[in-house]
């Protein structure tokens, strides 16, 4: 009797050494794996934040413009234009029509840059030396059509002087940010040497200051004049491209899913279907692209590069996104919330539209707003249907021609100017970043709004 | 502690002015059941089940876990017909109507019998609006008048109107337990049903909520005929005047629960009720 108690105390023993034995190794496992976890989450932060502060840390000087001050002189002599004619010298608004017509020909047909030439000679100091083209070459080459523009909507201008800001050019600005090596030779310089020198001088004397580049957000694209080009036109079009792909994605994508959640008899005809959506949303997007020009463009004739026909590809793009996305979490319905629906005499659509599309609302929301988010920050099949052409306007509805934002990016990266397009293009980056970061916020903000309250 | 054995007593006192035994039999008969088979894909689920049960009475199914009690419970108002590939054989009658006919309404039925689940579940909305649902999607409150009266008599007659009367708006998910399960009760209610089936519906509850739901269930008897599949046979002989034992998909013995517990006919209700089965 003792003799059995001691060995199976002997054998509990022997049991607790052995459990002791395993354990340091088993502590050491869990100690390197955590670690493993951390390193990894620490690399990726890394990356992640070496990413941003390197888009930033180029960006931010993209901010800064230089303007230039001048003064300018509406000089009769130097413009050689008449008045604007008035309504009362004529006898008849169709004469006085004609008139004004000619008048405002004339003025376009004007050397604006003799105005504009004139205004710099005045800034500059007066023993410089310095032919037409070397000192137009400072302001950028808007000015006179801003110039114009001025004279055009305030024909009173003429024998005055008014102060007037314009953009220094893109060279000039290089120049000025030192993104230029100044010890170069002049063959290997945008500028020639006066100009070089008449910048300097202007910087001293206030001639030319910094400001904030509001022309990045109020500007369209420009490649005449550079140091003009901003990214609203590409913002418009990004905006056309969203409510597009809200407008169709959205309620397709959901009602695609409720329907094959909720409604479609299982059958192989819809296993087939599931597969295939599953399948669809690894498809590379150019592949979305190719598809848009072959239907949308050629044999729906669509006006190519459109904001419509963008927002119809990224719409096919992002609709397997929202299913899948909206089948979650339809199946993440408890089946009691059914039960009970149904047990009340609701009709399955009385059950899914009262009951089971409330409660998912929040989760199909955020998986909407980052599946549209995800298909706005697509460039691939944008290029396939025409929208990285330079477009220098604002589209007004959703057939002009436009662009993106990532396609800018993509356009102003391959500008043969680099040295004043490098910054342009961290700072679209960075306007790119903000938006979608701006849409994950309010996605996470809605969330934990609607799920508190429901 | 004292509240609880009160309540306690005091359902069991209600239950002792039940009906008497032979006045159950003479009850008319509301549902009738014959043959009622159910197959869950190729796995057989209840092997011919045949029952009457009576009009305004408490009527307790009981048996081990699987036997296939609440699978005929969810016969009654076809809930199977939402389980994927569940198939219903055999015929049941709603006063005399085969609730199986397929001109019948899936919809109208389900509002004429009434069911309150295992684990009470409220719609994630509020205990007005809880209350409301059924009527609204009947088309039974005219105004918002008569709706209000529908909702307050229904929480009354589920004896919860005290306890929530200053807090209608607020959501149904935040209440106990047992009031959720009472809110649940006053849901069905609230449609006019003829028959609630209660499929175990004070298995998540505490004995306290347990009593309360007892008591209610032997008021509601006095309108409603009351289905219930429990798996307490303490609770069966306290609610319900008539008793079915079912084991392994098959019904072994029906009758007065009285009867049934104090005199079974059948070796596997003996044993089911000596504790030597389930």
């Amino acid at each position: 009797m003792t003799d059995t108690l001691s060995t199976t105390r002997q054998a509990s023993i022997e049991r607790t050494q052995r459990i002791r034995a395993g354990l340091r190794r088993r502590h050491m496992g869990e100690t390197i794996f955590r670690g493993l976890g951390l390193a990894a989450i620490v690399l990726a932060l890394g990356f992640v934040a070496l990413l941003f502060v390197d888009v930033v840390r180029k960006g931010i000087p993209a901010f800064t413009q230089s303007n230039l001050h001048l003064a300018v002189n509406f000089d009769p002599e130097l413009l050689q234009v008449d008045p604007a004619p008035t309504r009362t010298a004529f006898a008849s608004q169709a004469e006085y029509n004609a008139a004004s017509l000619k008048w405002q020909r004339d003025v376009a047909m004007l050397n604006w840059n003799k105005v504009v030439e004139a205004s710099l000679r005045t800034a500059a100091p007066a023993d410089i030396e310095i032919d037409s083209r070397q000192i137009l070459s400072i302001a950028e080459t808007d000015a006179r059509h801003d110039i114009r523009e001025m004279f055009v909507a305030d024909p009173s201008l003429l024998g005055r002087t008014v102060e007037v800001e314009v953009l220094a050019s893109a060279n000039a600005a290089n120049w000025i940010k030192g993104n230029i090596n100044r010890s170069l030779g002049d063959a290997q310089q945008q500028l020639s040497a006066p100009a070089r020198a008449l910048i300097d001088t202007f910087v001293e004397d206030g001639t030319i200051s910094n400001g904030f580049a509001w022309s990045i957000f109020t500007n369209v694209d420009s490649r005449a004049a550079p140091a003009s080009a901003g990214l609203l036109g590409a913002f418009v079009g990004t905006l056309w491209m969203m409510l597009i792909v809200i407008i169709l994605a959205v309620p397709i994508g959901v009602a695609a899913a409720v329907y094959l959640e909720e409604f479609a008899p299982r059958s192989r005809l819809t296993d087939l279907i599931e597969v295939n959506i599953n399948n669809l949303a690894a498809v590379p997007s150019i592949v979305f692209g190719l598809l848009g020009a072959a239907v949308f463009i050629n044999y729906m004739h669509l006006p190519i590069s459109a904001p419509l026909v963008g927002g119809l590809v990224l719409t096919l793009m992002t609709l397997p996104t929202i299913i899948i996305a909206t089948r979650g979490a339809l199946q993440g319905v408890s089946p009691a919330l059914r039960q009970a629906a149904l047990g009340m005499g609701a009709s399955r659509t009385q059950m899914v539209f009262h009951h089971v599309l409330p409660v998912t609302f929040p989760s199909i929301l955020t998986a909407t707003i980052i599946g549209v988010a995800q298909a706005l920050g697509e460039t691939a099949p944008l290029l396939l249907i025409g929208m990285k052409a330079f477009v220098a306007s604002v589209p007004l509805t959703p057939l002009d021609q436009a662009t993106a934002l990532p396609v800018q990016i993509y356009l102003w990266q391959g500008n043969e100017n680099r040295n004043f397009f490098e910054p342009r293009t961290a700072a679209a980056i960075m306007v790119l970043l903000a938006v979608m970061i701006l849409l994950n916020g309010v996605a996470i903000y809605l969330r934990s709004r609607l799920e508190k309250r429901a | 502690m004292d509240m609880v054995a009160g309540k306690v007593k005091m359902t069991q006192q209600s239950v002792k002015s039940a009906m008497n035994p032979t006045d159950m039999l003479e009850r008319p008969i509301r549902l009738t059941a014959r043959d009622v088979t159910v197959h869950y894909g190729a796995k057989q689920a209840l092997h011919g089940i045949s029952i009457d049960i009576p009009d305004r009475a408490v009527t307790s199914f009981i048996g081990p876990s699987g036997c296939g009690k609440s699978t005929f419970l969810r016969c009654i108002n076809r809930m199977n017909d939402t389980i994927e590939g569940a198939k219903v054989g055999g015929t049941i009658k709603l006063d005399g109507e085969d609730i199986y006919d397929p001109s019948l309404d899936v919809v109208e039925l389900r509002a004429r019998i009434g069911m309150v689940f295992q684990k009470p579940n409220p719609f994630p909305k509020s205990i007005y609006e809880n209350v409301a649902y059924g009527p609204r999607i009947h088309g039974l409150a005219r105004n918002k008048t008569d709706m209000d009266e529908i909702v307050v008599s229904s929480l009354r007659k589920a004896g919860l109107f005290e306890e929530v009367k200053d807090r209608l708006n607020e959501p149904g998910t935040g209440l106990s337990g047992g009031q959720q399960q009472r809110l649940c009760i006053a849901r069905a209610i609230a449609v006019g049903p003829e028959v609630i089936l209660m499929d175990e519906p004070c298995s998540a509850l505490d004995p306290i909520a347990t009593a309360i739901i007892e008591e209610l269930i032997d008021e509601l008897r006095e309108n409603y005929t009351i289905v219930i599949v429990t798996h307490s046979m303490q609770q069966a002989a306290r609610v319900s005047q008539k008793t079915a034992f079912f084991h392994l998909g098959n019904l072994i013995e029906e009758g007065v629960t009285e009867d049934i517990f104090t005199n079974p006919v059948n070796k596997q209700t003996q044993d089911y009720i000596m504790g030597r089965i389930g």
